[in-house]
C-alpha cells in the first residue's frame, strides 16, 4: 500500500494464568500497525514482539478469521467484538481506531463461560445446551425420503435460515446485563420451528434446551436488546418470542 | 513390496458400490458396542462419520481440536454442495455428476470412487433436509440451485453464501444428538499428537488436551482420520489458522503412504494480500462467478493508473475492458474451472494488467454491474413497472444480489472498505484446498490396517483439480453413507478382541515420544518465534510451489526447505510452560509438521513432469499457455513411503489410474 502512517496505540488487555488464579490488567504498547490489518492481525504482532521480548503471548481464541465460526470472542472498549456492528472480532479492521488511542481488551465475562486463560473463555455450556435437544431426530442412514417431498414455503425456509445463521460465538450472552443465553437458544429453537421436519418433537425440543440453559447458569432475558445490537449475524430477538411462544405451548401441553 | 490394493469392487461402473455393500462383513447390531472408534476431526467426514458410527451403536470417541465441533473449518464454505438431482431438468444425472468431476480432476481422480461420490450425492441432500437444513427455496417451496465452475448445468444445491456452515451446523447437531446420549464421548479441545500402533494395525493415539497440558491415551479398535487439509503450509491460505497436518503426517510416519501432496488448489476469487502484517487470506465464494464478470483494463497505461489510485475501474469504458476469460473462454466463460481461472488471472497480471495497488500488483476485478442491470430489468418486467428508470432497475438489481450474496458483499466491504455494489470487487488466488492427501483404498483405508481417512485429508475424488461444491459432497458422502459400510467389514474381524489395553509398551513408547518434544520445545533457547518459521516456509512454497512450477525452482525449494527445518530445531523459541493452555507449543508441533510435508510437496512437484490441474508445471504448457498432460508417464497416483527422517529418501509407489467407462482426453473449455 503506497506508505501508510501506522498506528500508535496503547493497550490494556486482561491477563489470567488459568480458571483458578485471579486475573489483572496488563498494559503494553505497540506501533506501526497497518490500518488494512484486522484487530487478530494487530494482537499477532503484539505477541510477535512479546516473545522476541521472552514474554509469554496472549492467549485468545481465533481460528476461521472469515467471520463465521466463532471462535473469536474479545471485549474491545466495553463493547462485544469491539466498536463495529454485524461484525466478529476477525472482521474488525484497524482502520476503526486512531492513532494514539488506548484499546481496553477483555475476555467474555459471565458466569457460564469461565477463564481459561487471559482472553479465552470456555463455551462448552453452548454445546451441552445443543445435545440436550438442538437437533432433529433422523437417523443418518440415507434412508430419508426425497428432499423435495418436503416443500418449505420460501419466507419460512429464509427466516429458518436467518436464524440458524448464529455462529454460537456468545457476544450476546457477554453483553447481556444478565448473562443470558436466550438469543442463542431461541435461534435454534426458530429455526426448527419455522421447518415442518422440526416440528414433531417441538415440545421436548423446547422444554429440554430451555431446563439445559438453565442448568448452565445462563440469566433470563429482560428485553434490553442488547444481544441483539451486538450479534454478529444479526439474529433478530423475534426468535427470542418464538422460543417464549414455543415453550409457553409446550409448557401448556406437557401432561 | 508396495502395499498399494485399491480393492476396487469387480463389476460394472454402476453396479460396483452395490455389490461391493452386499458383499462387505457385518457387525452385528448386538456386537457393535464391544467396539471403540477414534474420529480425529470433527468436520463435515468427521461430525457425520461419528453421527453415524454411533447411531449405529459403535462407541465413538471424537477428538477437535476447537473449543466445539461446531467450529471446524468445514463451516467456512460458502457456495454451495453438488448432487444429480436433476431437480432442474438440465440434463443432469449420475453418469454426468461423475464425468464432470473426473474431467475437471484432469484424469488423477480413482473412477470407481467418484463413480460413488456422485452415486450418493443425491441421497445427502434428502438427508441433509431431513436434518433441518435450511436450502435455498424457489417460491413453490422446492429446492433451488446454481451452478459453479467447470459445469454446464444447475446442480448445486445452496444456504445462502453459508452452506458449509449449514451443513456443518447439521452434522453437528446429529453428533451432539449422539453425544447427548452418552453414545459419543466428545474431547473438545485435544489434539492427536501420535498414532499407536499395536501388531500392525492402529489400535490409539496420543492426545494432548490442550486446556491443561496433559498427554494422554486412547485407544480402540479402529482410527479415523478427518483433519481437512494442509494448505497452511503456504503459512497465507484461506484456511483457518489452526488447520493443520499433524494428524495425518503422523498416520504417514507410521506407515501410511502420502498420495500426490504436489496437488493443492488455487481458488480464483480471494481478496488479494494486503501486506506483510497479513496472517490469512479471506475467500470470496466461486458461486459469484455466476452473476459477476472478470476483468482487467485491456490497455496497460490505464492498469498503471488504477494501481496509482487515479482511474477508477468504473470510469473505464466497456471496450476498454477485457473480460479475459470469455474471451479465451467462450463456453464456459467466467465459469471455467478454479485452476483454469486461476492461471489466466495470473497471466494477465504477470503481464502487468494487476489493478491492486500495492508492491504486488496483483488482483483483477469481478464485476457485478451486468448482472445489477440485467437482474434488475427483469424483476422490474415480473413486478409490472412499465418504463422503469435507471435507478429504479438498479435498486432492484441491487436487491436481487443483496439476496443472493448479501453476506459476502458485507463481508468483502468490512476487510476492503470498498463497496463492491458500486466498485468491482478485487479479487486474486490464493492456496485453498488440498487434493492430495493421505493414500486409502476403495474402503477409505490407509496403508496402515484399521486406519482410516476422509474428507479432505484423503486423496482419493478429486484428481489434480477439485470442482466447486464437491468439497461439500465428499465430506458427507465420506462420513455418512461410504465409512459406516466400510468401517463394519474391517471391525467384523475384531468382535471378539476386547477393550485395547493402553498400558502397553506401544502406548509408553508413543506417549515418551511426544513428551520429549514437548520439553525439547519449551526447554529450547531458540531465538525466533515459531511463525518467523512458519512464515519463511511459506514463501518458499508460494514463490516455488505455487501457481507455476519449475524444475529449478523446486530444486532450490527442496534446499531452502532443508535450511528452515535445520534452523527451526536449532533455534525456535516457545514461550510458556508445558501445563496449561499453551498456544505456541501448539503451533511448534504443527509446523514442524507442515515444514516436512512441505519439502515432500515439492518433491512430489519435481518428479510429476507433466501439468495436471493444480499442479501447473511451465515447463510443460502449450503455446497458448494452457496446462500440457502427459497420460502416457503419469496417468498414476503418486504415493509416498516414509524411510526415516529425510524426506528426500521417501520411495514412490504408483497406482495407475485405469478408465474403464470414459475416455481420457485433454480438457478443453473453449
Amino acid at each position: 500500500m503506497s506508505a501508510k502512517k501506522g498506528l500508535h496505540l496503547t493497550l490494556k488487555i486482561w491477563r489470567q494464568k488459568n480458571t483458578k488464579t485471579k486475573g489483572q490488567f496488563e498494559t503494553y504498547k505497540i506501533s506501526d500497525v497497518s490500518t488494512d490489518s484486522s484487530f487478530l492481525e494487530m494482537l499477532d504482532i503484539l505477541n510477535e514482539n512479546l516473545i522476541n521480548d521472552g514474554k509469554e503471548p496472549i492467549a485468545f481464541d481465533h481460528d476461521c478469521r472469515e467471520g463465521i465460526c466463532g471462535m473469536c470472542s474479545l471485549y474491545i472498549n466495553g463493547r462485544a467484538h469491539g466498536p463495529d456492528t454485524g461484525i466478529t472480532t476477525c472482521q474488525l479492521h484497524m482502520r476503526m481506531f486512531k492513532d494514539g488511542e488506548t484499546i481496553v481488551i477483555e475476555p467474555w465475562r459471565s458466569a457460564a463461560f469461565p477463564v481459561i486463560k487471559d482472553l479465552m473463555v470456555d463455551r462448552s455450556a453452548f454445546d451441552r445446551v445443543m445435545a440436550a435437544g438442538g437437533f432433529i431426530s433422523v437417523n443418518t442412514s440415507g434412508n430419508t425420503l426425497d428432499a423435495n417431498a418436503i416443500p418449505v414455503p420460501k419466507e419460512d425456509a429464509d427466516k429458518a435460515m436467518d436464524a440458524a445463521a448464529c455462529i454460537g460465538c456468545g457476544a450476546c450472552v457477554a453483553t447481556c446485563k444478565n448473562g443470558s443465553a436466550m438469543l442463542f437458544v431461541g435461534a435454534k429453537v426458530s429455526q426448527y420451528a419455522l421447518l415442518p421436519q422440526g416440528r414433531v418433537e417441538a415440545t421436548r425440543r423446547v422444554l429440554n434446551m430451555v431446563k439445559a440453559m438453565d442448568d448452565e447458569g445462563f440469566g433470563n432475558c429482560s428485553n434490553t436488546g442488547a444481544c441483539e445490537v451486538e450479534c454478529p449475524k444479526g439474529i433478530s430477538l423475534e426468535n427470542i418470542a418464538r422460543m417464549n411462544r414455543e415453550y409457553m405451548a409446550a409448557y401448556a401441553d406437557r401432561g | 513390496m508396495s502395499k498399494l490394493d485399491s480393492k476396487i469392487p469387480g463389476g460394472p461402473l454402476k453396479d460396483k458400490w452395490k455389490n461391493h455393500k452386499d458383499h462387505m462383513n457385518l457387525v452385528a447390531p448386538n456386537n457393535r458396542d464391544k467396539i471403540d472408534i477414534i474420529v480425529v476431526g470433527t468436520g463435515l467426514a468427521g461430525g457425520s462419520a461419528a453421527a453415524t458410527l454411533a447411531e449405529q451403536g459403535y462407541n465413538v470417541k471424537a477428538f477437535c481440536y476447537q473449543d466445539s465441533p461446531r467450529r471446524a473449518h468445514s463451516i467456512a464454505a460458502q457456495g454451495g454442495i453438488n448432487a444429480a438431482k436433476n431437480y432442474q431438468g438440465d440434463g443432469d444425472s449420475t453418469y454426468r455428476l461423475f464425468y464432470d468431476t473426473i474431467k475437471g480432476g484432469d484424469y488423477r481422480a480413482r473412477e470407481a470412487n467418484v463413480y460413488r461420490l456422485a452415486e450418493v450425492s443425491a441421497n445427502i441432500i434428502d438427508q441433509c433436509v431431513s436434518q433441518g437444513v435450511p436450502f435455498g427455496r424457489d417460491y413453490g417451496g422446492q429446492l433451488d440451485n446454481r451452478s459453479f465452475g467447470g459445469v454446464q448445468v444447475k446442480r448445486t444445491f445452496y444456504a445462502k453464501g453459508q452452506t458449509g456452515q449449514q451443513l456443518l451446523l447439521g452434522a453437528y447437531s446429529s453428533l451432539s444428538r449422539q453425544i447427548g446420549k452418552g453414545r459419543v464421548q466428545m474431547f473438545n479441545r485435544h489434539e492427536m499428537l501420535e498414532l499407536v500402533i499395536v501388531d500392525g494395525k492402529a489400535r490409539g493415539i496420543i492426545a494432548r488436551n490442550l486446556v491443561t497440558g496433559e498427554i494422554e491415551r486412547h485407544s480402540a479398535h479402529a482410527v479415523v482420520i478427518a483433519s481437512g487439509g494442509y494448505g497452511n503450509v503456504y503459512f497465507l491460505s484461506t484456511n483457518a489458522m489452526g488447520s493443520n497436518v499433524s494428524a495425518a503426517w503422523k498416520i504417514h510416519k507410521k506407515g501410511a503412504y502420502f498420495a500426490n501432496p504436489c496437488y493443492v488448489q488455487i481458488h480464483p476469487t480471494c481478496i488479494p494480500v494486503h501486506g506483510t502484517q497479513q496472517s490469512k487470506l479471506t475467500l470470496m465464494s466461486e458461486s459469484l462467478r455466476n452473476s459477476g464478470r472478470i476483468w482487467v483494463p485491456k490497455k496497460i497505461e490505464d492498469s498503471v493508473a488504477i494501481r496509482e489510485g487515479k482511474l477508477r475501474p468504473e470510469n473505464i469504458k466497456e471496450e476498454d475492458r477485457d473480460y479475459y476469460l470469455e474471451r479465451r473462454y467462450p463456453a464456459f466463460g467466467n465459469l471455467v474451472p478454479r485452476d483454469v481461472a486461476s492461471r489466466a488471472g495470473k497471466e494477465r497480471c504477470d503481464a502487468g494488467f494487476g489493478i491492486e495497488n500495492n508492491e504486488t500488483k496483483e488482483g483483477v476485478y469481478l464485476d457485478f454491474s451486468t448482472e445489477i442491470m440485467k437482474k434488475g430489468k427483469e424483476s422490474a418486467i415480473e413486478k409490472h413497472i412499465h418504463n422503469p428508470t435507471e435507478q429504479q432497475i438498479y435498486d432492484l438489481g441491487k436487491a436481487w444480489i443483496e439476496e443472493k450474496y448479501g453476506n459476502l458483499f458485507v463481508m468483502y466491504e468490512k476487510i476492503t472498505a470498498d463497496d463492491p455494489y458500486k466498485t468491482p470487487m478485487k479479487i486474486y488466488p490464493a492456496v485453498h484446498y488440498t487434493m492430495g492427501g493421505v493414500w486409502v483404498d476403495y474402503n477409505l483405508q490407509s496403508t496402515i490396517p484399521g486406519c482410516f481417512v476422509v474428507g479432505e485429508a484423503n486423496f482419493s475424488d478429486h484428481g489434480a483439480n477439485r470442482l466447486g461444491a464437491s468439497a461439500l459432497m465428499q465430506g458427507l458422502a465420506d462420513g455418512y453413507f461410504v465409512l459406516p459400510y466400510t468401517i463394519a467389514d474391517y471391525l467384523s474381524a475384531d468382535i471378539r478382541t476386547g477393550q485395547i489395553p493402553t498400558n502397553s509398551p506401544e502406548f509408553d513408547a508413543a506417549e515418551k515420544e511426544i513428551k520429549d518434544k514437548v520439553n525439547f520445545f519449551v526447554n529450547n533457547k531458540g531465538t525466533h518465534s515459531v511463525d518467523y518459521f512458519h512464515k519463511q516456509l511459506g514463501h518458499i512454497m508460494w514463490n516455488k510451489v505455487g501457481m507455476g512450477r519449475t524444475p529449478e525452482g523446486l530444486r532450490e525449494a527442496i534446499v531452502e526447505i532443508d535450511e528452515v527445518k535445520k534452523n527451526f530445531w536449532k533455534d525456535v523459541k516457545v514461550m510458556g510452560e508445558t501445563e496449561g493452555m499453551n498456544t505456541e507449543l501448539e503451533k511448534a508441533f504443527r509446523v514442524a509438521d507442515f515444514i516436512e510435508l512441505g519439502q515432500l510437496m515439492a518433491i512430489d512437484a519435481l518428479h510429476r513432469n507433466e501439468s495436471c490441474g493444480g499442479h501447473f508445471r511451465e515447463d510443460h504448457a502449450t503455446p497458448e499457455g494452457e496446462a500440457e498432460r502427459d497420460d502416457v508417464n503419469f496417468k498414476y497416483v503418486g504415493a509416498w513411503e516414509y524411510q526415516g527422517d529425510d524426506i528426500k529418501h521417501e520411495v514412490l509407489h504408483k497406482e495407475d489410474l485405469i478408465y474403464d467407462n470414459i475416455e481420457v482426453k485433454a480438457r478443453s473449455y473453449k
